[in-house]
């Protein structure tokens, strides 16, 4: 694999991602960047009926998702693995709060990942979204990718709770290095 | 000894106001925002000064949340005016938070920094801008396009004026180390969320 198999732009589904987001009901999209949801970042910042959110780091993300729901918005973080450990104590505001709340995570430091600084954190994701009590869901192949997001979708906006859809390195390609 | 760094860069006079003068007057109409307060001492102001309203989403934990709950408020609700209300030791934890806002430039927010250079809730150590940070300079190069700084009772009417009129603006109130008025206030955050969004729904 290449560096460039995480640039998920040649793929079609992050497209129908996006416009399932959109047709959900998610007007505010927050995110610090990463290759894996270049194509969500970019339709967000073309879209004129939604919020385009450069975060400085994911936690902001967290508690603009809380103030989202505040006003009865839909928002969604995207972020990378990395990031979730940047978010832990602002969740017990999800928690607490009990504030429906959807992140997608593209999976660095699993399937084929070829930088080291990558596994601690990347490893350590299920286990420490769990501790904070948000429910994680995998997708590992493209054709599973809608039917896991409408799980979410079903989930955090049906039902209240938190939820992460781990993008994994199988779906997004890894970084060899 | 460790010894820290007195910064001298500002120059600052030393807080007047206390923030149970200054507060109560810099917001005159409570019941018009949409708020949301830091936790400790502006959750304990606002819900004081609202009488405990359900308009006031005050955190108890989750320190650094405030001003993007704000944000993600102001974003969702923008036929409405959003005011958040945090301490310095709050606002310090995120400062990325200024640049994420600055950047979405959302008329109908306002951030309001009460500061009282300490830590109050915690032994009542100095905070960066007890040490001279000077949340103005990082406010406008962050990019926020109305900064004001009130040190003194006469520049609270300009503080008004500012949160009268529509444009995203940050105030940095400084304050003495006097404490915030009292109220027993809910610290169970999904009753606050449910009376927050009742409230802003409307009857049925």
């Amino acid at each position: 694999m290449t560096e460039h198999d995480r640039d998920t732009g040649s793929a079609t589904w992050p497209h129908a991602l996006y416009d399932q987001l959109r047709a959900a009901g998610v007007t505010q999209f927050a995110y610090v960047p990463d290759a894996g949801h270049k194509v969500l970042i970019g339709r967000s910042l073309a879209d004129p009926d939604a919020h385009s959110i450069p975060l400085t780091t994911e936690e902001e993300g967290v508690a603009l998702a809380a103030g989202a729901d505040l006003g009865a918005a839909r928002a969604v973080l995207l972020m990378q693995s990395s990031g979730v450990g940047n978010c832990i104590n602002m969740l017990s505001l999800i928690a607490g709060g009990r504030f429906p709340f959807l992140t997608l995570v593209s999976m660095r430091g699993d399937f084929g990942e070829g930088n080291p600084w990558q596994f601690p954190m990347g490893q350590a994701v299920e286990k420490v979204l769990a501790a904070m009590g948000v429910i994680c869901l995998c997708a590992e192949r493209p054709e599973e990718v809608t039917a896991t997001v409408a799980a979410a979708l079903t989930m955090v906006f049906g039902a209240g709770q938190a939820v992460a859809v781990l993008l994994t390195q199988r779906l997004i390609g890894a970084k060899p290095f | 000894m460790a010894r820290l760094n007195h910064l001298q860069l500002s120059a600052l006079p030393p807080p007047v106001l206390t923030r149970a003068e200054a507060v109560p007057a810099l917001i005159a109409r409570p019941a018009d925002w949409l708020m949301v307060a830091g936790l400790a001492g502006t959750a304990q102001e606002l819900s004081a000064l609202t009488a405990d309203a359900p308009n006031v989403f005050g955190l108890g934990g989750a320190m650094g949340a405030a001003p993007m709950m704000g944000l993600g408020l102001a974003l969702a609700r923008p036929d409405r005016a959003v005011l958040v209300a945090t301490g310095d030791g709050e606002l310090l934890m995120n400062l990325g938070a200024l640049a994420a806002i600055a950047v979405q430039n959302p008329p109908n927010l306002r951030l309001i920094c009460v500061d009282n250079g300490h830590y109050g809730e915690t032994g009542n150590q100095d905070s960066h801008t007890g040490l001279g940070v000077a949340l103005d300079q990082i406010a406008r190069g962050a990019g926020f396009p109305a900064v004001l700084r009130i040190d003194r009772a006469e520049q609270i009417a300009e503080g008004r004026r500012l949160l009268a009129e529509p444009g995203l603006c940050f105030i940095w109130l400084r304050v003495t180390e006097a404490p915030p008025p009292r109220i027993r206030r809910s610290l169970v955050a999904h009753v606050l969320r449910d009376r927050f969004r009742a409230a802003l729904a409307g009857p049925a």
